[in-house]
């Protein structure tokens, strides 16, 4: 049962990744747009939502959001596994602003002048990002990115509190229904420590293989 | 008073003390010169145990200062140690800076190690400045207040590390003026430094490195007007410029 | 929306008190405070341990750091709430179980942005004061810290940011902090979750928008005010 737990786990874990990649390069390119108000919009994105406790917007996801959906679509949802889709949705995106700060930082590391060069060339804002600059921010940003993941892993433990039977979940079950809390945890805690361990270790191997390249 | 003996070190791969053995005796003013990478920056921390060795003894009035059971802060409260940063303590007075080691480790009070610390900015010409923050200070002031800081623990030895080779060309005769006064005075000085003219008036004793080795040693005198190592020619050769402070 | 905070502002503020234990918001700003004023010491400690010379210190605190720092913060509130009680024999209530948990985790963290702010200083601040003789512990406390603790105020503002995102989780221990009262007063409405789970986030959000703000001005500020005005280094 707690392996059961471990595997949805880590199924959180990729599938939150996959949503947080994107969307967070997406809100990355917000705030660095050169139109006032798209920057804006980032900006709002991401302090409303790192402002705010993971469990608060697992709360929202899984009790408020379904609420403004049409109701054929509401009654799909909750005949599927909605508690695991509301934790997807409020990994991804808490984890999407955190990152998005992150690919920031690793763009504004690139001169300014690569984005004058691209643009003198003719090409357009993303044009530029896609060709000259985000290829080059790329190696700057997998570290921070790395531990951001590593936060994303952690994270999925909150998820417990809206009923989804992750780790931190069955262990907790086992608890109540054997009273063998320490065998239990103990088995959690290396769970948690070995992936959190491999995660780091990634993010090791990738500088020391890939360290940054100056100009 | 310090003794050198078969004395190694290397930085990884790159040796940077090599075979140094050298003695230098109590009340003399040894400058050490030479190239950039030569080692006498690196020579002069090992005395205070600043940088470790490889191989080699150190021995500072007779005792071996790597020796098991040393009281190495003990041991280095009894060097005063100057450094090209000036290295002052920002958040403290001058008077602060001054007064903190005496206190904590001399067992002074505050009175008596203001009392002491101001006698010794009185002679470096720094007592208006004594409330004053490091901040406002010029370079040249900054060393001066190091030098009293160094002074203030009444340390038989000094050692300056290039102590004006961060300052501005105009402030380096202050700092000057204050270490000569110090040697007038019989304190046993190693000082490491590229100011020739404070070499050539005021030293005992030259030592030019090179590589890691001593390579010349000889009074001031010999040195400028008869070097006889090849290294030694060329690089008195190369530093052609007059002597700007000529002390 | 308005009558849902008019029905409901007192208990969102302060839970059930006085006719029980204090909760809500109030409960969750006196939770993080605590634990932070309880964490900073305990952090302090460890920072200087993780920085000492001494290996029999350095090695086991960075081990425990490494580890705590891998696990979630839920998992170590789980091993306070039902695991220390059978160590200690004491029976916790929740709010001294969720603040253990708390003081433990930050702590942890406040060491690094200590290690940080202690490794962050130029190296010849050090240097010198060990030439004049001062030992490790002189060392640190009249010259390194004085001057580090200036650099971490920042950093230590917004951990203060994620202690009070952290106390969220008292919920799942069944603690009234303010998430919890929340999903209570969804419980007894029940068709309106969105708005109340939107005063919940905007809750949180004024407040530690709020602080991240404050941090962001004090750091600009101490990187107007440069601390260390020392000489550029010529080669030697």
């Amino acid at each position: 049962m707690l392996v059961a737990g471990l595997l949805l786990s880590l199924q959180l874990l990729a599938a939150s990744l996959m949503l947080a990649l994107p969307v967070a390069l997406a809100v990355a390119l917000l705030r660095l747009a050169p139109v006032a108000a798209l920057r804006g919009l980032g900006f709002a994105y991401v302090e409303s939502i790192r402002n705010i406790p993971l469990l608060a917007h697992m709360l929202f996801w899984y009790f408020g959001a379904p609420e403004l959906l049409p109701e054929e679509l509401k009654q799909r949802l909750y005949a599927g596994r909605i508690e695991a889709m509301s934790a997807v949705v409020a990994l991804g995106l808490y984890t999407a602003a955190y990152m998005a700060e992150d690919i920031r930082s690793g763009i504004r590391a690139i001169p300014a002048v690569q984005m004058e060069a691209g643009r003198a060339l003719g090409f357009g804002f993303l044009a530029t990002m896609r060709r000259v600059i985000l290829p080059q921010a790329f190696r700057v940003t997998i570290p921070p990115l790395i531990s951001q993941t590593l936060n994303l892993w952690k994270g999925t433990s909150v998820a417990t509190v809206i009923g989804v039977a992750e780790l931190m979940y069955q262990a907790g079950q086992v608890e109540s229904a054997t009273f063998r809390s320490a065998e239990s945890f103990a088995f959690a805690t290396a769970a948690y420590l070995t992936v959190s361990m491999l995660i780091t270790g990634a993010a090791s191997w990738y500088q020391h293989r890939f360290p940054p390249r100056a100009l | 008073m310090i003794e050198f003996d078969q004395v190694n070190k290397w930085y990884g791969d790159y040796h940077a003390l090599a075979d140094v053995s050298e003695t230098i005796a109590r009340g003399e003013v040894v400058v050490v010169c030479g190239p950039s990478g030569s080692g006498k920056s690196t020579l002069i921390r090992t005395i205070n145990r600043l940088e470790p060795i490889k191989s080699g003894r150190i021995t500072v009035d007779g005792k071996d200062i790597h020796a098991r059971g040393i009281d190495l802060n003990d041991f280095r409260s009894h060097i005063g140690f100057v450094f090209q940063q000036f290295n002052l303590f920002p958040h403290l007075t001058v008077i602060g800076n001054c007064t903190l080691a005496p206190i904590q480790l001399r067992g002074l009070s505050r009175a008596q190690a203001t009392e002491r610390a101001m006698a010794l900015l009185e002679r470096v010409g720094l007592a208006n400045k004594a409330d004053a923050f490091p901040s406002e200070l010029s370079g040249g002031q900054q060393q001066r207040v190091a030098i009293a800081r160094a002074l203030a623990m009444q340390p038989p030895l000094m050692l300056f590390d290039e102590p004006t080779s961060a300052l501005d060309p105009e402030m380096v005769g202050e700092v000057l003026l204050v270490m000569r006064d110090l040697t007038r005075e019989g304190m046993t000085m190693v000082v490491v430094t590229h100011e020739m003219g404070f070499a050539r008036d005021v030293a005992d004793r030259v030592l030019f490195m090179d590589a890691g080795r001593v390579l010349e040693r000889a009074t001031p005198d010999d040195f400028f007007n008869r070097p006889q190592h090849p290294r030694a020619q060329q690089f008195l050769a190369d530093i052609r410029t007059p002597f700007a402070h000529a002390v | 929306m308005i009558e849902l905070v008019h029905d409901y502002w007192v208990y969102f503020l302060i839970g059930q008190y006085p006719n029980g234990p204090l909760g809500g918001l109030a409960l969750t700003v006196l939770l993080a405070s605590l634990g932070l004023v309880l964490a900073l010491p305990f952090g302090l400690l460890l920072g200087l341990a993780r920085v000492s010379p001494w290996r029999w210190l350095r090695w086991p605190v960075t081990l425990v750091a490494f580890a705590v720092r891998g696990t979630p913060l839920l998992m170590v509130v789980f091993w306070a709430y039902f695991f220390l009680p059978s160590v200690t024999g004491v029976k916790t209530d929740q709010f001294t179980t969720m603040l253990i948990a708390l003081v433990v985790f930050d702590g942890i963290y406040i060491g690094e942005i200590v290690r940080a702010g202690i490794l962050g200083l130029p190296r010849g601040q050090v240097e010198s004061a060990r030439s004049l003789g001062l030992g490790w512990g002189r060392t640190m406390r009249f010259v390194v810290l004085p001057q580090a603790v200036r650099s971490m105020l920042p950093s230590l503002v917004n951990q203060f940011v994620s202690t009070i995102k952290e106390t969220s989780l008292g919920y799942i221990i069944g603690l009234a902090e303010v998430s919890f009262i929340a999903s209570q007063i969804n419980t007894q409405v029940f068709t309106k979750p969105v708005e109340v789970y939107l005063v919940l986030g905007l809750s949180y959000f004024l407040m530690c928008f709020g602080l991240s703000r404050f941090a962001y001005w004090l750091e600009r500020r101490t990187s107007r005010r440069t601390t260390v005005r020392s000489a550029p280094k010529a080669p030697a």
